[in-house]
């Protein structure tokens, strides 16, 4: 549910990385935190175990500029990957505006990916969203491993309504931004719909 | 689709009155109000110093998670929290189902007086809240900006 101030001139959206376990989510947040300019972000969160993994979400939030006066703050969430984290996932959907589904390209992840995927789907229906008709993209992370399937496959299984998709290697920043910002590029028509 | 809220001029001067008087009758450090999904709506007093982004973000992940508590435990909702700090305590109620008042104050007040406080000023925001909410669906007070924005608009948001 993006937050509009007439008063303040801005518009607030919120934006959800969900993917399975170690698919690069968070790393995902890094790279644009690490990239933007200090005055176009604030402080990113990391709510995680004492090992770095998720445990509720991370957070960042982000400028991207005004838009016919009004200024676009894009809020990042990522979900805990982990498959027993499933109650803190469905309430960080709550209020979603888009969603990155991050998928992790290597053969034996492949199930994970399914499954990641398919919780995504239940989990919105249950808050009431439908994922066909919400601001979607998908990107294939760890494009540069060895053992990553190839592009079409990866599509086949993880991208059957044909939305964006972009192929990442996170930690590097290739598609980080891209996928970014083909998102929220879908959350401001979607605005521009509902106005 | 759940509906999306939008704040006019006119609430917003009702909502900042009603946490101004908030913040001065419960002698608070601050007051913020922050919709469920952790965007900040309004602040009054010594907020300056305040990240307030992370701290709206952190506060509707925290309501969020005891309204998950509440609902395995059969509860419709825990109304209120509150965390006992040193210097800063932190109180936290839920307005309207839909928006999070927090109060953070120190030794100059003590809990019961905010309470008191919040329970005046949750009935006038219940109240603006409702005129908000019907002004967002009927779309009524202002025409959109959003109907005119164009590809090109959302184009040059991303030529860095």
């Amino acid at each position: 549910m993006s937050f509009i101030n007439y008063s303040s001139r801005e518009i607030n959206c919120k934006i959800v990385y969900y993917g399975p376990g170690l698919c690069g989510k968070t790393t995902n947040l890094q790279y644009i935190y690490n990239k933007t300019n200090p005055e176009a972000k604030g402080k990113m969160i990391s709510l995680a175990t004492e090992t770095e993994r998720t445990l509720f979400f991370d957070f960042l939030p982000l400028s991207l500029g005004e838009i016919r006066g009004f200024k676009t703050r894009f809020h990042l969430y990522t979900v805990p990957g982990q498959v027993f984290y499933d109650a803190s996932r469905k309430l960080i959907l709550k209020g979603v505006d888009g969603v990155v589904y991050v998928g992790d390209s290597q053969m034996e992840r492949m199930e994970a990916n399914i499954e990641s995927l398919e919780n995504l789907r239940s989990n919105l229906q249950e808050q009431g969203y439908d994922l066909d008709k919400l601001p979607y993209v998908v990107q294939y992370n760890k494009r540069d491993l060895p053992n990553a399937i190839p592009l079409p496959e990866l599509e086949e299984a993880l991208n059957p309504t044909k939305v964006p998709s972009f192929e990442a290697v996170a930690p590097k920043g290739i598609g980080v931004f891209d996928t970014l910002k083909a998102v929220a590029k879908l959350v401001l028509t979607e605005l521009r719909k509902g106005g | 689709m759940i509906q999306q809220l939008v704040m006019y001029e006119e609430e917003l001067q009702q909502i900042n009155n009603v946490c101004e008087i908030l913040h001065r009758d419960s002698n608070a450090k601050a007051v913020l109000l922050i919709d469920k999904n952790g965007q900040a709506m309004a602040q009054a007093g010594d907020t300056h110093e305040l990240d307030v982004t992370s701290l709206s973000s952190l506060t509707a992940g925290n309501v969020a998670a005891t309204g998950g508590i509440a609902s395995l435990l059969a509860e419709k909702e825990f109304a209120g929290q509150f965390l006992e700090g040193e210097k800063t305590s932190y109180h936290v109620s839920i307005v309207g189902q839909r928006v999070i008042l927090v109060v953070l104050f120190d030794e100059r007040s003590s809990l019961g007086l905010v309470r008191l406080r919040v329970r005046k000023a949750a009935a006038e925001l219940t109240n603006i809240l409702d005129v908000m909410v019907k002004k967002s669906a009927s779309g009524s007070g202002q025409p959109s900006v959003f109907s005119e924005i164009t590809d090109d608009d959302i184009d040059n948001l991303f030529n860095d």
